[in-house]
C-alpha cells in the first residue's frame, strides 16, 4: 500500500507534512478517513482532532476547525489553527476549560454563550488531543 | 564665527544621534527578517486557499453568497487602514494616509458615507484628525499581529456588509515589492472579487492541475462549503494586509535610518571642518597679537 502526502497549514506555519499511511478528519458531517489514491474531495471540518498514522503508529494533530481538500493523493487541511499533541499546553487548556464552564454557568448573553461553547469544544478536544498524543 | 566649545558640543550631539540611528536600523532590519518569514509562512496557507476557493467558485454560479453580491443601493463605504504605529520610516504612513484619504474623497464624492477602521497609531490619529468616522481603532497592535486580530476586523465589515450597513469594504496597506519599494495598496474588500479574477492574477496554477480537479466530492454541498469559505478568505486577505504592512513598516525605517545615519556622517564632516577652521583662526589672531606685542616692544 502506497502512502499519501498529509500537509496541515495555519497563517502562522506548516505544522505537519509528511507522508503518511492513511488519516481520519473530523468532518462537518462525521469524521471520514483517507487513504492513499482518494477521490478529489472538499470537506469542512468541526474542531476536534485528526489522526494520521506514520509506520503503523497513530498520531494526533489537534485542528480548530477549517478545511481538508484531498486532491493528487494530497491531504491539505487549512486550520486557524493547529497543534501537535506534543506541543499542546494541557495546562492551559485545562484553564481555558474551567474558564469557558464558569462562564457558561452565568446566564449570560446568548453572544457570550455561544463563544463560550464554542471555547469550550477547544478546549475539551485539546485535552483529549493531549491525552492521546 | 561660533567659539570652539560651541562647535564642539554639536559634533557630539550630532554623534549621539547618529549612534540612535544607526541602532534603529539594525533593530528594523532583525525585525524585518522575523516579518519577512511570517510571510513566508503564510504564503503556503493563502495559496492553497486560492487554489480550493477558485476551483469552488466555478462550481457554484452567479451570486451564490451574500458577501458576493453587491449591493445596488450604495450609501456607505467603510475603508480599513492598516499603517504602523510608530513614525520615523519616511514618508511610509504618510503614503498610505494620503491613499486612504484620496480613496475616502472619491467615495464621499460618489455620494456614500465613509467610515474608517484603522489598524495602527499614525492612521488612528490621522483619520481622528480629520472629519471621517471611526468605527474602530486597533493600535499598538502591530507589533503582535496574529491571525486572531485580522479576524476581529475583518469579522466586524462582514457583519456590517451582511446587515447593509456598507455597502462596499475597502482595505488600504503598505504592500511589500522590495527593500526599496513599499507603495501603498487599495483593494476592495466586499463585494469580493470572484476569486477566479483573483487568480489570474497570480497564474501559478497550471491548467492541467484545473483538468484534474473537475471530478469533486464535496462536504457538505458546494453553497454551504462556500458560505464558510468566504468570510475566513476576507480574513486571510485582511491578514496578508497586516503582515505586509509589518514588513513594509521595518524596510521603510531601515531605509530612513539608513539615510539619516548618512546624513549625521555628513554632518559631522562639515562640522569637523568648521571646527578646524576656527581653531586656526584662532590660532592665527593669538600669533598676531603676539607679533604685534613684540613688533611694539622692538620699536
Amino acid at each position: 500500500m502506497g502512502t499519501l502526502q498529509l500537509e496541515v497549514v495555519t497563517p502562522d506555519k506548516t505544522v505537519v507534512s509528511t507522508q503518511v499511511e492513511m488519516a481520519v478528519c473530523p468532518g462537518v458531517e462525521g469524521e471520514f478517513g483517507v487513504l492513499p489514491q482518494h477521490v478529489s474531495l472538499l470537506s469542512a471540518l468541526k474542531v476536534g482532532a485528526l489522526r494520521y498514522r506514520v509506520d503503523g503508529k497513530d498520531q494526533y494533530v489537534f485542528i480548530s476547525g477549517g478545511f481538508a481538500d484531498v486532491n493528487d493523493n494530497v491531504l491539505s487541511v487549512l486550520a486557524e489553527s493547529a497543534e501537535q499533541a506534543a506541543d499542546i499546553d494541557a495546562a492551559r487548556a485545562e484553564a481555558a476549560r474551567e474558564r469557558a464552564e464558569k462562564r457558561l454557568a452565568e446566564k449570560s448573553e446568548e453572544l457570550d454563550q455561544r463563544r463560550a461553547e464554542a471555547a469550550l469544544q477547544r478546549a475539551l478536544s485539546r485535552l483529549e488531543v493531549a491525552r492521546l498524543g | 564665527m561660533p567659539s570652539l566649545k560651541d562647535v564642539k558640543m554639536k559634533i557630539v550631539g550630532v554623534g549621539k544621534t547618529k549612534q540612535i540611528t544607526k541602532a534603529m536600523n539594525m533593530v528594523a532590519s532583525a525585525k524585518l527578517r522575523g516579518a519577512q518569514s511570517r510571510i513566508e509562512r503564510f504564503r503556503p496557507y493563502a495559496s492553497k486557499y486560492h487554489d480550493v476557493l477558485a476551483e469552488l467558485s466555478r462550481k457554484v454560479e452567479g451570486s451564490a453568497h451574500p458577501l458576493l453580491t453587491e449591493h445596488e443601493e450604495k450609501k456607505s463605504c467603510a475603508i480599513i487602514m492598516v499603517t504602523s504605529d510608530r513614525g520615523l520610516c519616511g514618508s511610509f504612513n504618510g503614503n498610505i494616509i494620503s491613499a486612504a484619504m484620496k480613496l475616502a474623497k472619491e467615495k464621499a464624492g460618489a455620494g456614500m458615507q465613509v467610515s474608517f477602521a484603522c489598524v495602527g497609531r499614525k492612521g488612528r490619529d490621522a483619520v481622528r484628525a480629520s472629519t471621517y468616522e471611526t468605527i474602530s481603532a486597533y493600535a499598538d497592535r502591530m507589533g503582535s499581529i496574529d491571525f486572531a486580530l485580522a479576524s476581529t476586523v475583518a469579522q466586524e465589515v462582514i457583519n456590517g456588509y451582511e446587515a447593509m450597513t456598507y455597502d462596499e469594504v475597502w482595505l488600504v496597506y503598505g504592500e511589500f515589492v522590495s527593500m526599496g519599494h513599499q507603495p501603498p495598496r487599495t483593494l476592495c474588500l466586499l463585494p469580493l472579487a470572484t476569486p477566479e479574477a483573483a487568480s489570474s492574477e497570480e497564474a501559478a496554477e497550471p491548467a492541467e492541475a484545473g483538468k484534474a480537479r473537475c471530478e469533486y466530492l464535496y462536504e457538505p454541498d458546494e453553497e454551504k462549503l462556500l458560505a464558510e469559505l468566504l468570510p475566513r478568505y476576507v480574513k486571510v486577505q485582511v491578514y496578508r494586509g497586516l503582515l505586509d504592512t509589518s514588513a513594509s513598516e521595518h524596510a521603510a525605517r531601515m531605509a530612513a535610518m539608513d539615510n539619516a545615519t548618512r546624513n549625521c556622517n555628513e554632518m559631522i564632516g562639515m562640522l569637523t571642518l568648521l571646527y578646524n577652521k576656527t581653531r586656526q583662526a584662532s590660532i592665527t589672531s593669538e600669533l598676531i597679537d603676539i607679533v604685534g606685542g613684540a613688533e611694539a616692544l622692538n620699536g
